[in-house]
Order: C-alpha cells, then structure tokens, then sequence
C-alpha cells in the first residue's frame, strides 16, 4: 500500500509515538485528578506538551494552550465563544467545514458573514478583505492552506489586516501546523486551531487551540475541571476554562512524542521533503494528457497537496482503481471543501487528492504518477 | 496519623498552574512538594505546594520572579 492520503491524516506515525501511547495507558492516572504521584506524572506530561504546542505556534503562555479532540471541536469552541449575534465575520471560500458549518450556524443565529471569494484556479485577491469589511466587522476565520488544493493563505498578511483594523484573527492550521511556521505574536494571530493527527504526526482525538493572552473565549462545555469544584461555574482562567472532563492525556503522551520527532528533524526538513514529492508528482502528471491538475503550481510555498481529475472520469471511481488495482490510497470527493469546490467547478466530478507526509518516498510518488498515467491512456 | 506541623502552602486555579510551580521549584531548588488542597484552605479538589514553613521567603520570590499564576498563600499546620 502506498499511502497518499495524509492530509486526511497521517499515516505511520513517527518512531514512539505508539510507544508513547501504550506506556502512558499502563503507568498513568488522570491529569488534574489528585496529587499522587500517578496523576502528577499525567499532570506534568500533558504540561510539557503545552509548552511543546506554544513553542511550535508562537504562544508566548504554555496555559494557553488548550486541548480539544481535534480541530472541528477547537474551531467551535473559537468561533462560538468570541462570536455573537451582531457581529460580522470575514472568511474565505477555502474553508474546510470545520469552518464553514460553525459559522453557518453562527450566521443562523444572527452574525452576519462574508466569504473571500476563489477565483477558478482557487486563487483569491487579498484586497476582497478590505472591500468587505464594515463597521461591524470583528474577526477573520481563515484556513493557513486549502485541504483541497494546498493553496495556502498568507497569514502574516492577514494577521497585519486584523491588527489594522482592530479585528481578531481565528486561524485553522488543521493542514499546516508542524510543516509551515506559524507565529502568533509576530503574525498578529489571536487563536490556532490545530488538529494532532495530520501534520502534526500525533494520534488522532487529539487538538487544540492557542489562545492570546486576553482573548476571552467563552467556554463552550462546562463540568469537571479537577479545581474550584465548588464553584457553579466553569473557572475561568486557561487554559481549564475550556476543558471540561478528562483530557485525552494518553493521546496527549502521543503528541508529546510527535512532537519530539518534530522538534528534533526541523520542520524546515520536513517541509522540504514533502513539497519536493508533490512538486514531483506535479511536474509528472501535469504532463499527462487529459490531466487538469487544481491550484496554483507556481508557488514554491504549498501544502504537499496535488489534487487531479482525469478528463471526466468520476473521482470516486478513479480513487477505487488507484486503491484495487495499484494499492494506492487517495481521497476522492469533496473533501468537506464545498465552496472551494464550487469555485473549481468539480462539484459533480469531485476530485482526487493525492497528499504527502515525511514517510513517503520518490519511488511511491513516482509509482502513483505512473499509475495516473495509466488511467488517463485507458480513459 | 501523623504528625502535624506547620508548612507553607501555595494554591492555584488551574492544574497548569501548579505544574509551572513544581517546574520552577524543582529548577531553582526551592523544596516541597505537590499535596492535594487541605479543607482548611479550600473545600474540594486540585493541589497545592506544600513546603517547610522557612522556605516561604523563598516561594514568594520564585512567584513573584516567575510571574507564577498563584491563587494564595498560606501558612497552615497540616
């Protein structure tokens, strides 16, 4: 099998991350419940990947980084807790529905929100977020790349719009953390999503958001905290505020090892690796007769993402043959990317998605580029 | 039982507070250790730093040089 499906997450994770996991289960107790030396030594590791999590984001406070179980639930907890009836959003047509649904919903209850529109190759013009921006606008939701086509968003760019125009930046580095610097404080960014399981390399159910020191987000769960349990309210201090119940700590152990992995190879090295394979694989298939490849290949800097149809062959189907005949795994569809779909014109055809991670080889991209090329000559 | 005598006793709102009071101490040397919160202090749960009482001089500057997030401070026979 050749997995080319890590941007839906990825897969092997790194060397004692698993072990990580397994070693917490069986000698850990329950972070923040009691003082004896089992639940302190859960207590100090999931502190360590806080620090691990604002170093690797720019967060100057290791007790602002929160946890959640993945990014959806982080961008909710974002979106929900500083937005409100009244106010205006500005988003962008790249958004995963982790974005999209949240604020629909906000939408339903009476915020008001604008997209920044993609053009037909998925490009947008930054100037759309002045021309939509009114008085009452109070933040920007974007996405640091396109799960679809690796386009990315210039983020110091926008954060240097929020800042000038006093409007908190809410970022989704659900496709980028681990793989793409990113800096809160120099990048003026209030609140990351991340996700632990794609870029990251750490198991999946595990995520989180860092916040600025303050931003009050409203807590969006409420309940146990292990403190101030007299208190008939969630406490409001970081990073407990929002984290009601038992956190994943042994997935958290995970993390903290992918981490590690990710501290000590360099995510320079990282990225490097995995943009040359999929600049590989592009520049192979864009040769391809009857091969439309999406985005903007023209950019050295892009999430090691190549999203390609096959003249009008369903996407669907082409993925199946990709994984029964060539024990290739992509992802077809839509990729919980609507509006970017609409925008690329394939949302009848979908797309197939072929993405990348530091475990894959030259020899597996070139193997998947020749199986494209097969496909398309049969087609 | 045993025996009671006095201590320092520091408590916080978070559990990542009383994580970066263990850190600091431990790197800086100052002694005690993580207790859960005596009833005396607080009804319910969490933790706190607990440390001999002629360490408190000691505490309050590590607070105060670490800008550690600290709920109290308490001398208390425990």
């Amino acid at each position: 099998m050749i997995y080319l499906d890590n941007a839906a997450t990825t897969r092997p994770k790194p060397p004692g991350v698993a072990e990580a996991v397994t070693a917490a289960m069986m000698s850990w107790g329950n972070c923040g419940r009691g003082a004896h030396e089992e639940a302190l030594a859960s207590a100090r590791a999931v502190f360590s990947v806080r620090e691990q999590m604002a170093r690797l984001l720019g967060c100057p406070r290791a007790d602002h980084a929160c946890f959640t179980p993945n990014s959806t639930q982080a961008l909710n907890i974002a979106i929900g807790g500083l937005l409100g009836p009244g106010d205006h959003v500005i988003s962008t047509d790249l958004e995963h529905n982790s974005v999209l649904r949240p604020l629909y919903r906000m939408r339903q209850k009476g915020a008001a929100v604008d997209f920044v529109p993609a053009d037909r190759q998925g490009q947008i013009d930054y100037g759309d977020f002045e021309r939509l921006l009114r008085p009452d606008t109070k933040a920007v939701v974007c996405t640091h790349a396109s799960n679809l086509t690796g386009d990315m968003i210039d983020i110091g760019r926008v954060g240097d719009f929020c800042r000038a125009h006093g409007l908190l930046f809410i970022l989704d580095a659900s496709q980028t953390a681990g793989v793409f610097p990113i800096h809160m404080e120099t990048q003026h960014i209030d609140v990351v999503c991340f996700t632990g399981h794609k870029s990251l390399l750490g198991p999946q159910g595990t995520g989180g958001l860092c916040v600025r020191e303050g931003v009050d987000i409203r807590p969006f769960a409420v309940g146990g905290t292990g403190v101030q349990s007299y208190l008939e309210t969630q406490p409001m201090e970081y990073p407990t505020r929002l984290e009601a119940g038992t956190l994943n700590s042994h997935g958290l152990a995970g993390l903290g090892a992918a981490l590690d992995f990710l501290e000590k190879t360099g995510i320079d090295a990282i990225r490097a690796h995995e943009t040359a394979l999929a600049r590989r694989f592009y520049e192979e298939v864009r040769q391809i007769p009857g091969v439309t490849v999406y985005g903007d290949h023209s950019k050295a800097e892009r999430a090691p993402v190549v999203t390609l149809n096959i003249g009008d062959y369903e996407s669907g189907e082409v993925a199946d043959e990709l994984a029964e005949r060539f024990g290739i795994a992509t992802r077809p569809g839509a990729h919980c990317a609507p509006r970017m779909h609409r925008a690329l014109g394939t949302t009848e055809q979908g797309a197939v998605r072929f993405s990348w991670s530091y475990f894959n080889t030259e020899e597996e991209t070139d193997a998947a580029a020749e199986a494209v090329r097969i496909l398309a000559t049969e087609n | 039982m045993r025996q009671k005598e006095e201590k320092c006793v520091v408590t916080f709102r978070t559990t990542a507070a009383a994580m970066e009071m263990e850190r600091a101490c431990k790197a800086e040397g100052v002694p005690g250790r993580l207790i859960p919160v005596p009833r005396t202090i607080t009804a319910g749960c969490g933790m706190c730093w607990a440390a001999p009482p002629s360490a408190r001089e000691a505490v309050e500057e590590l607070v105060m040089a670490h800008h550690l997030m600290i709920d109290g401070i308490y001398a208390i026979i425990l």
